[in-house]
């Protein structure tokens, strides 16, 4: 079993613990329904910017709860507030808050903002 | 035993309490708003997990209030329930007062008004349909679209009302995931040539032999599951409707159109439970179900001392849950006509 071995390829794997979650936890202490999310999707669905570009504010939201910035620093601009998604989660999550103050957060708090 | 007892709604709950109760010896009054028993059960086909004829349980329930001291009442309402003295008042809509010395309240549910999700298209679309309808068109043998048609490619869409705060709904309504996959098996019996998808956020299969009956129908019936909550329904100029979804899975925003879509409709607290428990003083909980006073030791039991509730009046249940919920509220009504009554 030896070679099988525990590792992940350093590319692929999520590192959770080294990951830098604050954006997740700044967006969290000032709007708490970015904590009730169930990644049903409907957001997505109902996304115009979505239909047109690879936009995903399901797949964002969990990518900042990992830590996973990159992403969505590139994405997160593509969003036109146009409160859709607010309209249809299930879960009352003010997701057009929840993008406020991750733009939020990029530009005023995270050492590497653009 | 002696006693009398008034049960408020003879579905399955009711007529299973009812019929414990008389068995032990009690007298009981059963108060039925409807001109039939049965309830909610007289509306299905096959149940799930086992695909039994919901008529059987019909049989078996007819049979349990067949007794000579159990006195049934229908089309009868309670317009005024009051505890005086230790025992009840029951004031019914055509004036009858019946005196007892314990209620038991089994309510039961409604189903969630599918038309309050508009997005869904409810009564705005015509082959938009709810479960209940669809297990109507299983009874009479026949699917089709209202145009005659047979469809071809279906879509269920699970939690409608359910887990949802736009309709004020928190809780999980536990039956429609299985209640899906059901349906989806038994569509395809119908339809051989049909695609059936079926739109769920999680598939809540908890229940004795549910995860069987979601292998089975993957395995043995080709049922497409698609992880994902539909955000909203159009119709197309074919009269084919249209469905907005993300694949959760793949990733990406998916567009899917069919010939039919059903709405798995969700359970809430019944309109005449809820108008009792107002007159009462009943205490009801965030669901808006009946709130018994203890989750654990107390599930049949109100804060009123003498009233008790059996099955759905106080959460989403299946008829086998419903069934032993009963049998328990008829134990606890024992026990406070032999000892706790004053």
């Amino acid at each position: 079993m030896g070679k099988f071995g525990f590792t992940i390829l350093k590319e692929r794997h999520i590192d959770y613990d080294a990951n830098d979650r604050s954006i997740a936890e700044y967006i969290s202490e000032r709007e708490p329904s970015f904590r009730a999310c169930i990644e049903c999707g409907c957001c997505t669905a109902a996304c115009t910017t979505g239909n047109f570009t690879s936009f995903s504010l399901r797949e964002l939201q969990i990518l900042l709860k990992r830590g996973e910035n990159d992403k969505v620093r590139d994405n997160i601009k593509k969003c036109m507030l146009c409160g859709k998604c607010t309209l249809v989660c299930p879960r009352g999550v003010n997701t057009r808050n929840v993008i406020i103050l991750a733009r939020e957060a990029f530009q005023n708090k995270i050492k590497n903002a653009v | 035993m002696e006693g009398k007892v008034v049960v408020i709604g003879s579905g399955a709950a009711g007529m299973e309490a009812a019929g414990q109760l008389a068995k032990a010896g009690c007298s009981v009054t059963i108060v039925e708003k409807e001109s039939e028993i049965g309830g909610h059960v007289r509306n299905w086909y096959h149940l799930f997990p086992d695909r039994r004829d919901s008529k059987e349980v019909i049989v078996y329930l007819e049979k349990q209030i067949n007794h000579k001291n159990v006195t049934l009442l229908t089309k009868t309402s309670v317009e005024m329930m009051e505890r005086k003295h230790g025992s009840f008042v029951v004031k019914t809509n055509d004036g009858l007062e019946i005196h007892a010395d314990a209620v038991v309240l089994a309510t039961g549910f409604d189903l969630f008004k599918s038309e309050r999700k508009e997005e869904y298209g409810y009564g705005i679309y015509d082959n938009v349909i709810t479960s209940a309808e669809l297990e109507e068109m299983f009874r009479k043998g026949r699917i089709t679209r209202h145009d005659g048609q047979v469809p071809q490619k279906i879509g269920i869409v699970h939690c409608v009302g359910s887990r949802d705060e736009k309709v004020g709904n928190l809780y999980c309504s536990k039956l429609c995931c299985v209640t899906a996959v059901k349906q989806a098996m038994e569509i395809k019996e119908n339809i051989g040539t049909a695609r059936v998808f079926c739109f769920y956020m999680d598939m809540r299969m908890g229940g004795a032999h549910y995860e069987e009956l979601y292998r089975e129908s993957q395995e043995n019936y080709n049922i497409n599951y698609i992880r994902g909550k539909v955000s909203e329904v159009s119709e197309n100029i074919n009269s084919r409707l249209v469905v907005k979804v993300e694949d959760t899975l793949a990733g990406r925003p998916l567009k899917m159109e069919l010939d039919m879509l059903v709405l798995m409709a969700g359970m809430e607290m019944s309109e005449g439970g809820r108008k009792i428990a107002e007159m009462a003083g009943l205490n009801t909980g965030e669901n808006r179900f009946f709130a018994p006073v203890d989750h654990h030791f107390g599930s049949n039991m109100g804060n009123i001392k003498g009233v008790f509730y059996a099955g759905t009046c106080t959460a989403p249940m299946n008829i086998t849950e419903t069934i032993s919920h009963a049998r328990a509220a008829v134990s606890d009504v024992i026990d406070y006509l032999r000892n706790g009554q004053s």
